[in-house]
């Protein structure tokens, strides 16, 4: 019989974003480098406290900005540290170029995103524009739908991004304030993570004076483009990896997530997506609308890239609709989410439902469980009377009819 | 420099493990002109040797007689897998010793 290793498991009542850093002195992590933006901010402030109090050893590195502090991370990552650092909105923004160096330098950085909305004009509030922006950057996306998940996510992500077989950055978002400003039960399972479950090992090329490399160097067309192939076949790669560090995950600690999860799909006819925190209300809404009648289910995408294409496939291929809430429009496109976009391109060629394209929340207009109701109701009308449209629904938007 | 066949070949993050592969780096091909120095104008200044961003211009300790009878202990001479033609050395040179040629 195997010992019984006595695990110092803990309950604290946390934000996500105090979830988060929690996450990150469980995680033994080395640098940290972030700037200040609005909802992110208390993730690092609380991070700056656990090295004041004595409960992390790291280096926390001042920026000017959030170029600057993505740049600091993959400096720090390049000669082997473990790194973090938080963003949100026009940080992430701002970060844009810098993420595309990060994959391209195959550097194991993780971040925390609490997603906010983009400018103009000017919210502080929550959507997924940001993230959406970011999707072709090459980073491994993990949607979290609570605090625990997503400090779960935060220790799942060294372990992926550190598989020498990923090497992979790796972002975990959450929603501003719905998430990252409101208190949750945590069971936090102290610094012992990362010795048991992400013990610290230099797996990815590092600068190092004794066996000295060139980093982010120019290459000619002659190169250029096997780099970028071997990127996207190390992005496609990394989703049993992904499924495996979640398994591996729930066997010593008893939460998992897998990359898509749902509710009461078993017999359901009509299904409604969500990401992060919608996901939770969404199956409230279930309750409710199967109490009417309605065959319902509830899906969330938890893993976005790369895309977890015959998992999602394999629930949603038996339904008669599918409805898809995104929080971040494509503007020009039709359907204009970008998550609809992508199940409909990914399944073009098979047998899957046909999808409806909702746009909700963003700026954080306000989407109660009668709002969610609503959409599955809208969603039922629309498939029993086959007039599903190509075109998004935005729900919620006044002088818009529905 | 080792030739990649395939793309499982390349380094992950596109590192470069060899230190100095620049010295391999040909790049000759980037060259719409190249310079042509002209032994019997040159002062042996050095002022090309210090403005070539490339350090394509080499100094050799090779003795040279002009027609007029001057003596020089060194020559300068050009490294044309390494000059990118960009034609600072001519610009910079104060005897005007050194005339870029268009590449055919
Ligand atoms: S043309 Fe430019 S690169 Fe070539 S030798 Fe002159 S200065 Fe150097
Ligand atoms: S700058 Fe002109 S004169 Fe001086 S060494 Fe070079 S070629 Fe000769």
């Amino acid at each position: 019989m195997t010992a019984v290793i006595e695990r110092r498991k803990e309950m604290k009542a946390l934000s996500t974003n105090k979830a988060v850093a929690e996450a990150v002195k469980d995680s033994d992590v080395d640098v940290v480098a972030a700037y200040p933006i609005t909802p992110q901010t208390t993730v690092v402030e609380r991070i700056a406290e656990l090295i004041g109090e004595g409960q992390l050893e790291a280096e926390i590195i001042h920026v000017e900005s959030e170029h600057s502090a993505l740049s600091a991370v993959i400096g720090a990552s390049a000669v082997g540290a473990r790194v973090f650092t938080a963003t949100a909105s026009q940080g992430l923004a701002l970060m844009h170029e810098v993420l595309h160096i990060t994959s391209g330098l195959r550097l194991p950085v993780v971040m925390s995103v609490a997603m906010r909305s983009l400018s103009a004009p000017i919210s502080i509030f929550n959507d997924h524009s940001d993230v959406m922006n970011q999707r072709d950057s090459g980073w491994i996306m993990i949607f979290a739908s609570t605090a625990q998940e997503a400090y779960d996510s935060i220790i799942q992500a060294y372990r992926i991004a550190e598989n020498p077989e990923v090497l992979l950055p790796v972002m975990v978002t959450y929603d501003g304030y719905l998430m990252s400003h409101t208190i949750e039960p945590v069971e936090v399972l102290g610094k012992y993570v990362s010795e048991e479950y992400i013990p610290k090992k230099q797996t990815w090329n590092v600068l190092d004076p004794d066996k000295p490399i060139t980093m982010g160097t120019i290459t000619s067309p002659d190169y250029y483009y096997e780099f970028k192939y071997s990127q996207a076949v190390a992005l496609e790669g990394s989703l049993p990896h992904i499924i495996k560090a979640d398994e591996d995950f729930r066997k010593l600690y008893g939460r998992g997530y897998g990359v898509v999860d749902s509710y009461r799909l078993e017999d359901a006819e009509i299904a409604v997506l969500a990401t992060s925190s919608y996901y939770i209300n969404l199956k409230y809404a279930v309750d409710e609308v199967r109490k009417r009648g309605i065959k319902a289910g509830a899906i969330k995408l938890r893993v976005y890239r790369p895309f977890p294409r015959e998992q999602l496939y394999s629930m949603i291929k038996g339904l008669s609709a599918l409805g898809v809430i995104d929080r971040s429009v494509s503007f020009g496109m039709t359907p204009s989410g970008p998550i609809a976009l992508d199940i409909m391109s990914s399944y073009r060629y098979r047998d899957a439902p046909p999808v409806q394209s909702f746009i909700a929340g963003l700026g954080q207009r306000r989407m109660l469980i009668e709002d969610f109701v609503k959409i599955f109701e809208i969603l039922e009308k629309r498939a029993a009377t086959n007039s599903i449209s190509e075109k998004s629904i935005f729900y919620g938007v006044k002088g818009v009819e529905l | 420099m080792k030739e990649f066949k395939s793309w499982k070949d390349y380094p992950i993050g596109g590192i470069i493990s060899e230190p100095g592969s620049t010295l391999e780096l040909d790049v000759s091909g980037w060259r719409n002109e190249r310079p042509q120095i002209d032994q019997e104008k040159c002062i042996r200044c050095r002022i090309c040797w210090i403005f070539c961003p490339d350090a394509a211009i080499i100094e050799e300790e090779k003795p040279y007689t002009t027609k007029t009878g001057k003596s020089y202990r060194l020559t300068y001479s050009v490294d044309y897998v390494h000059c990118k033609g960009c034609g600072i050395c001519a610009q910079e040179c104060p005897a005007k010793a050194i005339q870029m040629i268009p590449e055919v």
